[in-house]
């Protein structure tokens, strides 16, 4: 049985928003049949204002698909085309209290078909590159594809590289027999024996911190400082908003904030913190504290 | 006996443990606890215990001897020790015969053992998930270590002719060697009139614990250990016995072979009727399988354009307890490979739903999920984009067609 929160069961067992809605002028149509997951998306924009007057949805798929279908419907309502296309697959999660690794996909799938959705009603062509895999790493939910594709762009050649890239197989370790044959694999591509003789370090080091707590602030300031001109060429960039312990708080901007990858760069920022610091950092949009304050507040 | 809340149908995953079999084995775990090898009194009260338990088993299989009974941890064990002795024992002979609907015990080994350069063959199924003799008459020669055929499959119940194939198999001098965890109990099994060279079975399929299995090996076979060490199982199995759960075992056998006539009258009664019922109630589903030779407590259903684990959650809701060949289920991304082998389309396949009884379960709890179900159905079909006001939208895989699929 997966480990589903409250709010996924809630809304897998009282779906909001389900079926087309009428009149609707957008439509989105993703998913994949083999593995058992489809879902359309249908909008129903006021042209005046381009504001999400109603939204539905029809899911073929399991339990959290269908809440992160209905958990979309919800989020869209009410919001402007751009300000719908700034959420994020990890805003669904969020909005869900969270999905099990095996299960991001569903919110991923929310997303996409949003996309699908606002180019129909705009009239333009929606494509999509995605193509997932089976998952391989548990810990930090790497799925197959993601791993071969980066094993090939990069040259890598052990499980160390693909843990350095792709932070796959950082963590419990159990899935490096799997990075093994796809290493095996694409070294054979290329001609090239693989050697997996060297061990492998954790994501994780576990060093103690030797600076002060200013000399560390000022050390996380610059390595992002070296990071924002990648960004700024992707028409994005990132600010530091705060530290706290090892919780570093960020606000992405511009092209990042809300951009489908923002996960995966603010993963690639945290990887970056960790190894310059040679200790676990989280990065964090900074939203996010403001979120749990407030509910922290409205608790109390 | 404490009362088991809800209605459990899920008895092909796993079974409760019947309470006199608890009984049974309590005492092996305190005032019984000497090691079945030593010399002392202790040890040997234990050792007989397991002596008796292996001849429990004994019967239930009619194997020949009882020296033919080795315990092992699970079925798993029981499928990679027979499938590696098989190849250490003979390793001149590089190929493998198995089906495509094999449990995962079986297929992932071969899947392992093909990447260490075995061939392995896989024989096909058709649309109710039969083998084709021919076809595999044709893969028996010198050059097969082994052929691994399930007694029963574990999805649909789908009964394989073993004895047959045991018999083509010895007939070209190959090793024949049962996945039989499913029909143990279930079907009667008389291995001393076959010429099935090694089985396997699992004891948590028949009310004994998780944990126990057992691999018969007839006499004569050649046989190279999985786990070579002290001499317990006669040096085929190394490591101390598993003692309490092997009297449990040999309780459970001897209360299956007890209770096979009622498996086969009063517990195929309400699978019939909860086949029956569904079919009855509830449009564009059907049986999947052989239903003409199969177990008698398996029904498997699939529900046309609607996901398995969404079927799942809301019986469990309602306390009915079943399984699915959904790829959500298990975390991959392809439904069963059972039924895909079988050709059944995506859109079925992801919907299919297992009833798995046993002796515990009763006529009223089939009334309460045959009431349970279309509701269920209908309301996952009314969020499912390939389902109109009233069946099935006209063409669905087209006129929902997804931009990648």
């Amino acid at each position: 049985m997966w480990d589903y929160s409250e709010t996924v069961k809630e809304h897998f067992y009282n779906p909001r928003n389900a079926g087309a809605v009428e009149d609707a002028n957008g439509v989105g149509d993703v998913g994949s049949i083999s593995c058992g997951d489809a879902l359309r998306l249908t909008l129903k924009v006021d042209p005046e204002n381009d504001v999400i007057l109603d939204a539905g949805f029809q899911t073929f798929g399991c339990g959290s698909a269908i809440a992160s279908s209905s958990a979309l419907t919800e989020m869209v309502k009410g919001k402007t085309l751009d300000e719908a296309l700034k959420i994020s697959n990890q805003d669904i999660a969020e909005f869900l209290g969270g999905l099990p690794p095996e299960k991001m996909h569903c919110s991923v799938m929310g997303r996409e078909a949003l996309q699908a959705a606002i180019a129909n009603y705009r009239g333009e062509e929606w494509v999509d590159d995605h193509e997932e895999g089976a998952l391989v790493c548990k810990c930090f939910a790497i799925d197959a594809v993601m791993i071969e594709d980066t094993v090939r762009e990069n040259s890598l050649s052990t499980v160390q590289d693909v843990i350095n890239y792709t932070k796959a197989g950082g963590g419990c370790s159990s899935c490096h027999e799997a990075i093994e044959e796809i290493l095996t694999k694409v070294l054979a591509e290329r001609g090239e024996q693989p050697d997996f003789s060297q061990p492998t370090e954790q994501v994780v080091p576990e060093k103690p911190y030797a600076m002060t707590n200013l000399q560390r602030i000022r050390r996380i300031e610059m390595i992002i400082e070296s990071i924002r001109p990648q960004l700024q060429r992707d028409k994005g960039d990132v600010e530091l908003v705060d530290v706290e312990g090892n919780t570093v708080y960020v606000n992405m901007t511009g092209a990042c904030a809300g951009c489908q990858l923002e996960m995966q760069t603010l993963g690639g920022i945290q990887q970056r913190l960790m190894e310059d610091l040679g200790e676990f950092i989280r990065v964090v949009p900074a939203k996010m504290r403001e979120q749990a304050q407030l509910a922290q507040i409205q608790g109390a | 006996m404490a009362e088991v809340e809800g209605i459990y149908l899920d008895n092909n995953a796993t079974t409760m443990v019947d309470p006199a079999i608890v009984q049974e084995m309590l005492p092996y775990f305190t005032e019984q606890f000497g090691n079945p090898s030593s010399m002392h009194n202790f040890g040997n009260k234990v050792g007989l215990a397991v002596k008796k338990a292996r001849k429990q088993v004994q019967d239930l299989l009619g194997a020949e001897f009882d020296s033919e009974i080795i315990f092992t941890s699970c079925g798993t064990e029981s499928d990679s020790t027979a499938i590696l002795s098989a190849l250490k024992a003979q390793p001149e002979r590089k190929e493998i015969i198995t089906t495509v609907v094999e449990h995962p015990a079986i297929l992932s080994l071969c899947e392992y053992l093909e990447k260490e350069g075995y061939k392995i063959h896989k024989l096909h199924v058709d649309e109710k998930g039969r083998l084709d003799l021919e076809e595999y008459e044709e893969l028996l020669d010198e050059k097969v270590a082994i052929v691994s055929v399930m007694w029963a499959n574990n999805e649909t119940g789908t009964i394989f002719p073993v004895e047959k194939m045991a018999e083509m198999a010895n007939a070209k001098g190959v090793m024949f060697h049962t996945d039989a965890v499913q029909a143990v109990g279930k079907i009667p099994i008389d291995l001393k009139n076959s010429k099935i060279d090694m089985l396997s079975l699992s004891g948590h399929k028949l009310h004994a614990p998780k944990g126990i299995g057992v691999l018969y090996l007839r006499r004569g076979v050649r046989f190279r250990p999985l786990l070579r060490g002290g001499h317990q199982e006669r040096g085929r199995r190394a490591g101390t016995e598993n003692a309490a759960s092997i009297v449990a075992l040999g309780k459970a056998t001897e209360l299956a072979g007890e209770h096979m006539p009622f498996e086969n009258t009063t517990v195929k009664a309400m699978r019939d009727r909860l086949e029956q019922g569904i079919l009855a109630a509830v449009p564009n589903c059907f049986v999947t399988g052989d239903t003409e030779n199969r177990l008698p407590n398996t029904a498997n259903i699939a529900f046309e354009y609607i996901e398995g684990e969404a079927i799942l959650m809301l019986l469990n809701k309602m306390g009915i307890a079943a399984s699915s060949g959904s790829a959500c289920t298990s975390g991959s991304l392809e439904p069963s490979h059972v039924m895909r082998a079988m050709g059944i389309p995506y859109t079925a396949a992801h919907g299919t739903i297992r009833f798995s009884f046993s002796r515990y379960n009763t006529m009223e709890e089939v009334e309460k999920v045959i009431e349970a179900v279309p509701p269920i159905v209908a309301k996952l079909r009314k969020l499912s984009p390939y389902w109109g006001e009233n069946g099935p939208v006209a063409e669905p895989e087209k006129a929902f067609a997804p931009v990648y699929a």
